[in-house]
């Protein structure tokens, strides 16, 4: 049915008939207007408000708009290493973003840990405890590598399918709205990690992982 | 011109109607459209007040020491004054009696709230 209805777009276009798709429209608007959360961590943040200036200009793809609530926020961009103490913040502010919501893990340290992988304090990567979209490795990730982040983020919101059993997360009422935030214990963090988003099974990897 | 005899106000009133319609048909268009289409997916965490992302302690609406107030007080004393002082300094020998009057007044005014502070032992520092 599906790859009637585009064969049939095709056949048109050739003939310079235009058509959409209300789904079309609708990833459309909302890829170009990703609005991120004003919120860096560490040094990537550097890089991410260098992104912003004038010279890489992430206002080309309607993403300038950095909101300082997160009530606002389309994207939240992990720029940084994320210590133990701050990982309960990062979930909370994730949690409070209305869907539908969108990460970029930015550098090293917000994938795995990064150089400070080892240290007592050092979430080893954000995926632990929320769903990642988009992974940038480097150390930090230079702008361009950012704005490619955020091309493939835009290239993943064009792709979803608004209906079926692979509709995003904020189409399906029976998925939950919040993720568990993660709290102290005697040995860092409980629980280590949310198994609803972060597992890593032989045979099936981090399901998150682009 | 139109044989019709207009109301005078007609086309302000029509204009005005406009104007407000222009001005609450987004915001209701943006109402309606979240009401029946956005995915709303509310929560505890969500609904939360935001505070950065701790959790928040306790009530916003809780009294604040009202002795700060002397602070306000002396503030105004020396710094808006100073700031008034300057230009009327400057201004002074081009300035007619009314105006120098007027200026007298308002510091008379401070300084009355200079001297009570004094009193109040507010400038003693130990």
């Amino acid at each position: 049915m599906e790859q009637n209805l585009k064969e049939l777009k095709i056949e048109l276009s050739k003939n310079g008939i235009f058509t959409t798709t209300l789904e079309e429209l609708y990833n459309w608007g909302r890829k170009n207007s990703v609005w991120p959360l004003t919120f860096g961590l560490a040094c990537c943040a550097i890089e991410m408000i260098a992104t912003t200036m004038a010279r890489y200009d992430l206002a080309r793809f309607g993403a300038e708009v950095f909101r300082p609530s997160p009530r606002q926020a389309d994207l939240i961009i992990v720029s940084g290493t994320v210590t133990k103490k701050m990982a309960p913040q990062v979930v909370r502010l994730y949690n409070q973003m209305p869907e539908p919501k969108y990460v970029i893990a930015m550098g090293a340290c917000a994938i795995s840990g990064g150089p400070f992988r080892d240290g007592y304090n050092v979430l080893k990567g954000i995926d632990r405890y929320i769903p990642v979209d988009v992974h940038i490795p480097g150390c930090p990730p230079r702008p361009e590598a950012l704005i490619h982040a955020f091309m493939t983020l835009q290239k993943k919101i064009e792709e979803q399918s608004l209906s079926g059993a692979d509709r995003p997360r904020h189409l399906d009422a029976d998925l939950p709205s919040e993720f568990p935030v993660p709290s102290f214990g005697e040995h860092g963090l409980e629980p280590p990690n949310n198994p609803d988003v972060f597992f890593n099974e032989p045979g099936n990897p981090l399901k998150v992982i682009q | 011109m139109s044989s019709i005899p207009e109301h005078p106000w007609l086309m302000v009133i029509g204009l005005l109607v406009g104007g407000v319609a222009f001005g609450f048909a987004p915001l209701a268009l943006a109402w309606l459209w979240a009401r029946f289409f956005s995915p709303q997916k509310p929560g505890a965490e969500k609904n939360a007040t935001y505070e950065c992302g701790l959790e928040s302690k306790g009530d916003a609406w809780i009294q604040f020491g009202a002795s700060y107030y002397i602070y306000a007080i002396v503030f105004l004393v020396f710094d808006v004054e100073a700031i008034f002082l300057l230009p009327f300094a400057v201004a002074f020998t081009g300035l007619p009696a009314g105006a120098c009057i007027a200026m007298l007044v308002f510091l008379l005014l401070l300084v009355e709230g200079l001297i009570w502070a004094c009193q109040k032992g507010v400038l003693t520092w130990a």
